[in-house]
């Protein structure tokens, strides 16, 4: 299976400097996941941390009263983590702690309790909650990415259709194909998903498909293009991009009533809807002003307004969750980043350097970003805050690597549980 | 049969000057071997001398023609290339739709799809719509032509399937195409 790998590019200044200390294992039988080293991986490849190297540590205490906190000022690390886990009648306990090294304190402690398998999920709810708890920002470590795998070159072209944790472990493949697999989008619980297929009669046509049970059905099936599906932030509704009256255009279909509606009605092309987070109004791509740009259009009354000024190429946008911005593909002297517009400023700001970047997806906590890149002759996926402070690559050990979809919600949670 | 194409039109009205007086009507059968064409159309002809192998056919998808004399056959590329962001049909491209048209339009009962594509650059649903339009640009020259819209088919791959690898200008010339495919 082709798993990603993270590597981070560029990290913040002032990177804060952490130590995860071997979580202690209670139990008999040795664990299949390394929890800690999961946790230290994921706070690294933040970029906001730098973490310290479990060799250089002076001393691993796993419960309070065994930190000796010279120890650590002595190695200049702020902050330490620790825990231990025991085993139940069925599954895991752990117990970890975060300590301020300065104040010689212990900021928060927590149990959580999971299955055999939960491992990794346990390790990245560490990860969330340290990470929140000393950046301010919601983790995205529990989250997972959808993306689409090509190999076989020009010659015998395979799309495979994979969905992995925002780590790139645990790569499940939800669709393979020798067709074109394109545009997959998320539902809003993270429980279903959209995507385009050429799979039947080599046409497009739009699939919804449940994730729980892995049944799926066809939802169209016109003459024409049948792309870019977006989920309504209720979940009820999927606009979509079909040429069925003769060019493209902004559709919205009903997934309860299949009532089909057109939202735009222009010559031009329009494509790429995505909604604003109060589902009132879709954004698009359309060329109508001569080159594509960014429109929004509100539903209630079909009102249009263009968002986009600066460059000759605005694309596939998405408003982050707070609405305060967007972002997209801008074309700038030829080549294609990705740019965020402040949507109260008008500005518009390049946030990556790589080229032929396109299918940015925010992370559901508005401050970071993945897209799809080409670097030494490879697609690959990419990560980049939305302040443009942190940068990772996540290359594929094999094959090409596009259109990354960040999942809306976390794959497990955990309620802390008191003891 | 409403329907003749241009070429045959043209072809009908220079016959009707030279024959000057005989009065036909563009509906009537062709005036047989007169103004000779350079890519022949007789499959109207009342009276063949024998049944001839047919000049033009379809082969793997491709249309072949075979050449005057013993020169063999010429089998047409089926490709029409565009510039970045353009679904115009470039005049070097004339010539050649010109003999998909003749054969589509004595061939009724043929198909073609028109597969749209291309460049990697920009976004992949902007550039599934820009393989429309130019796949559209195709039929629309071939319906000009007299070619029926119901033989034609029109798909789009955008840039999901690039007849070459590469990042540069050179493979994007390539991957900016529509591809005629002869179905059935």
């Amino acid at each position: 299976m082709a798993e990603l790998t993270i590597e981070v590019t560029q990290g913040v200044d002032n990177a804060v400097r952490i130590a995860v200390v071997p979580f202690d294992w209670r139990g008999r039988n040795a664990l299949p996941e390394n929890v800690d080293q999961i946790t230290s991986a994921d706070l690294t490849m933040s970029g906001r941390f730098e973490t310290l190297p479990v060799k250089q540590m002076l001393s691993l205490p796993n419960e309070s009263d065994e930190i000796l906190f010279r120890d650590w000022r002595l190695l200049d690390v702020s902050y330490v983590v620790i825990g231990y886990m025991e085993p139940l009648d069925y599954g895991i306990r752990l117990h970890f702690e975060l300590h301020d090294v300065f104040k010689q304190s212990m900021i928060l402690s927590q149990t959580i309790e999971g299955g055999p398998n939960d491992l990794r999920d346990m390790a990245h709810y560490v990860s969330d909650v340290v990470f929140e708890e000393l950046t301010g920002i919601e983790g995205a470590f529990s989250t997972r990415i959808m993306y689409v795998t090509s190999t076989g070159g020009v010659e015998n072209p395979r799309s495979q259709l994979n969905i992995a944790d925002a780590d790139g472990h645990r790569v499940d493949t939800i669709l393979r194909s020798s067709e074109p697999i394109l545009s997959a989008a998320w539902g809003p619980k993270g429980d279903r998903i959209a995507y385009v297929s050429f799979e039947k009669d080599r046409r497009p046509a739009i699939y919804l498909r449940n994730l729980k049970d892995g049944t799926q059905q066809q939802l169209t099936n016109y003459k024409g293009l049948n792309g870019a599906p977006s989920f309504s932030p209720d979940g009820d509704r999927l606009a979509m991009v079909l040429s069925k009256d003769g060019n493209p255009d902004i559709y919205v279909l009903d997934l309860q009533t299949r009532r089909l509606r057109r939202i735009t009605r222009h010559y031009a092309i329009d494509t790429e809807p995505s909604w604003t987070p109060d589902g009132e109004s879709i954004i698009f791509t359309s060329d109508r002003g001569g080159q594509p740009q960014i429109y929004k259009i509100r539903l209630e009354d079909f009102q249009i307004e263009r968002l986009t000024f600066e460059g000759d190429y605005n694309a596939k946008a998405t408003v982050l969750p707070d609405g305060s911005g967007l972002v997209m593909v801008h074309r700038r002297n030829g080549t294609f980043h990705i740019a965020f517009l402040d949507l109260r400023r008008g500005r518009t700001t390049i946030l990556t350097e790589t080229s032929l970047d396109e299918s940015p997806s925010i992370a559901p906590n508005g401050s970071m970003l993945i897209y799809a890149t080409q670097v030494d002759d490879q697609g690959i996926l990419a990560g980049v805050s939305i302040d443009g402070s942190v940068k990772y690559q996540l290359p594929s050990t094999e094959g090409d690597v596009r259109e990354p979809a960040w999942s809306p919600g976390k794959r497990k949670n955990f309620e802390p549980v008191l003891r | 049969m409403g329907t003749i194409k241009i070429r045959g039109v043209l072809a009908v009205i220079f016959a009707a000057l030279m024959l000057a007086g005989c009065a036909s009507t563009e509906t009537e059968e062709p005036e047989t071997e007169v103004a000779p064409q350079p890519e022949p159309t007789q499959t109207q002809t009342r009276e063949p001398p024998e049944p001839e192998e047919p000049k033009q056919r379809v082969e793997r998808g491709k249309l072949v023609i075979d050449l005057p004399g013993e020169d063999g056959t010429e089998e047409l590329e089926g490709v029409v290339y565009f510039d970045f962001d353009q679904a115009i049909v470039k005049r070097g491209f004339h010539e050649e739709l010109a003999k998909h048209a003749d054969f589509l339009t004595d061939n009724r009962g043929q198909q073609v799809r028109l597969e749209g594509h291309a460049d990697e650059r920009g976004t992949r649903e902007y550039n599934l719509a820009l393989g429309e339009r130019r796949a559209n640009a195709v039929r629309a020259y071939l319906v000009a032509q007299g070619v029926s819209g119901m033989q034609i088919d029109v798909i789009s791959y955008g840039e999901e399937r690039p007849a070459v690898g590469g990042h540069n200008e050179a493979a994007w010339a390539k991957n900016r195409r529509v591809e005629i495919e002869y179905t059935r």
